[in-house]
């Protein structure tokens, strides 16, 4: 039996060892912000954190979460206004909006390691999160911001 | 004449058979009660306890899943499949009526209460070497586990690899019982560290490649060898390692499950980790690592550090782009966001693959399973995840491994890869 926290939640849902975390996650617990896309972790919209690092959930069995402290988009921040759900408010990224609590959550644990990223640190990070309507350019531009923010939270703070 | 000559030889034969059978005969130690949980002293468990986690007995003596103690864990090796016997103190399927005297002769010759000869996958010529009041502090932890009914599972050896009589001639041949004599040359320390090392952690079970009949080589311990479907690499100077494995590394590998340079402990070498040496006293610990530093000589060696791990970081950041390569596109997808680093030191949780371990080695085996099967949250970075790209095609594993090898080493191409992962497929995730 594989128990673990979601969103600071302890859990023990019963489905085999071998299930998708994000099966898990979406028809078990029933949290619908974490999106399947490929299916084979090639397109980021599934993406979760496990113990603080952006993790696809659709290839993590059941099994290697055993102990451990999932995060998705409902448990980013507890009013939904961490400064990357602002950003991307502010700078109205999505388009159709599937692929975008993958690109948040991937771009939270980016800024815990690069607390600045140059544009080459969000390519390298960011290209394996996919968006077909091509929000990029936006995507981009309010990690910029939400970095900026954090910084400034870090110099006043 | 002739009928002189087969009586002869059927006279031969059977003294030599009885011979055989006189020298491999083993007499049976009489069945005891169970002793009492109040028999030992809490000291003394406690003390038993720490012993047995540095000698891994519940990972190989538990199936994945399964009640600790209780046996039934297959282990896969040439000869054929045998399985992991219930340790726990059941009077009828465990070793509840087993002496300290049989339990200590099993340690320490091999053979089981019954006088039957146990096969060497149980380390026993590493536990020869153990002293008695280590013996006897285990015999302790055991006897005051919970005891759990749960009869062996037959073998699966071919004849006549399975008869145990045969056994005395393969001790004959390797095995050196006695117990661990430290080495003048060496302080207290690395002595202790050897101790650990050799005797009760048998670091060379895994890691000593294995002759033709199953036994450690002795001319080449340490050297690295394939087991359980993953590669143990050389602890000698012989590993490929870009950075040396030196003191400093060595330490954080063991005592954490990480080397910031060379990877996470993942494979069989997980719970060595976390299960074992994390419950080693602090000089215990470093008393290891002494003993297996001083086996690749990496200190001596740690100037070569700085700028290979300079290169790296560059040769990290030569995959990314929109580029031509279809290779590095595909790294640039599934791998970067974890693994790229910026800076001039790799972060520990971002694994740099042009210093990981499992790039180097001569075997892509360590690195097509890590692909395809990831890493626990157990496993490897305590409470951190690799997920496994197992819904990849063969072909598209395999071209991320060329890949890394071609642009993170200057070592010669791995063969056959795509052969290779649809091999580790078939075998399965296994127990890690």
């Amino acid at each position: 039996m594989t128990s673990f926290r979601i969103n600071g939640r302890p859990v023990t849902p019963s489905f085999p060892d071998d299930t998708p975390l994000l099966w898990v996650i979406r028809d078990g617990i029933g949290l619908t912000g974490t999106k399947f896309g490929c299916g084979i972790g090639m397109c980021g919209a599934c993406t979760v954190h496990v113990g603080g690092r952006a993790t696809r959930s659709c290839i993590t069995p059941l099994s290697a979460v055993d102990g451990a402290d999932v995060t998705t988009i409902e448990g980013l921040d507890p009013a939904g206004q961490h400064p990357l759900q602002k950003a991307w408010i502010a700078l109205q990224v999505p388009q159709c909006g599937y692929c975008q609590s993958g690109q948040i959550m991937q771009a939270a644990a980016m800024l815990a390691d690069f607390p600045e990223p140059s544009d080459r640190d969000i390519d390298a990070v960011m290209a394996g999160n996919l968006c077909r309507c091509m929000t990029y350019i936006r995507i981009r531009a309010a990690i910029r911001q939400a970095a900026g923010e954090l910084k400034g939270a870090d110099s006043h703070g | 004449m002739f009928r002189r000559i087969v009586i002869g030889l059927a006279l031969a034969l059977v003294l030599g058979l009885g011979g055989f059978a006189a020298f491999a005969w083993r007499p049976s130690i009489a069945p005891i009660a169970r002793p009492a949980a109040s028999d030992f002293s809490a000291d003394l468990v406690a003390r038993g306890a720490v012993l047995a986690s540095g000698g891994y007995c519940a990972t190989c003596h538990t199936t994945r899943g399964g009640k600790p103690l209780a046996g039934g864990r297959a282990m896969v090796t040439a000869f054929g499949t045998l399985y992991s016997t219930n340790i726990t103190p059941d009077p009828e399927t465990g070793i509840g009526n087993w002496s300290e005297e049989a339990f200590r002769r099993a340690m320490h010759d091999g053979v089981a209460r019954d006088g039957s000869h146990l096969f060497p996958a149980f380390p026993y010529d590493h536990f020869t070497k153990l002293s008695d009041a280590d013996v006897h502090a285990l015999y302790a932890w055991l006897m005051t586990r919970p005891a759990v009914a749960a009869p062996a599972r037959s073998n699966a050896l071919p004849f006549p690899l399975g008869i145990r009589a045969l056994q005395a001639g393969w001790k004959l041949l390797f095995f050196k019982p006695g117990r661990f004599a430290p080495d003048p040359a060496h302080d207290a320390a690395w002595n202790r560290g050897a101790y650990l090392a050799e005797a009760l952690g048998h670091c060379g079970a895994c890691h000593t490649p294995r002759n033709g009949l199953g036994a450690e080589k002795r001319d080449a311990a340490y050297a690295g060898a394939s087991i359980d479907n993953w590669v143990a690499p050389p602890l000698t100077g012989a590993n490929p390692a870009p950075v040396p494995w030196t003191s400093d590394e060595l330490a954080a590998y063991l005592g954490t499950g990480i080397s910031r340079f060379h990877g996470t402990a993942a494979g069989p070498m997980a719970p060595v980790v976390h299960e074992g040496l994390a419950k080693l006293s602090p000089e215990d610990l470093k008393a290891v690592v002494r003993y297996v530093a001083s086996l690749g000589g990496g200190d001596a060696r740690a100037a070569e550090a700085a700028p290979v791990i300079a290169k790296a970081l560059v040769a990290d950041r030569s995959s990314l782009g929109p580029l031509a390569d279809a290779d590095a596109r595909l790294y640039t997808a599934a791998c970067a966001s974890c693994h790229y680093n910026a800076g001039t030191q790799p972060n520990p949780l971002r694994p740099d693959l042009a210093l990981n371990s499992a790039v180097s080695l001569s075997d892509p085996t360590n690195l097509i399973r890590v692909i395809l099967y990831g890493i626990s949250a157990k496993d490897g970075a305590p409470a951190i995840v690799m997920p496994g790209f197992s819904g990849f095609s063969d072909a598209d594993v395999a071209r991320i491994c060329a890949h890394l090898r071609r642009t993170r080493t200057s070592l010669p191409p791995w063969s056959d890869l795509e052969k290779s992962v649809a091999r580790i497929r078939a075998e399965g995730r296994g127990d890690y």
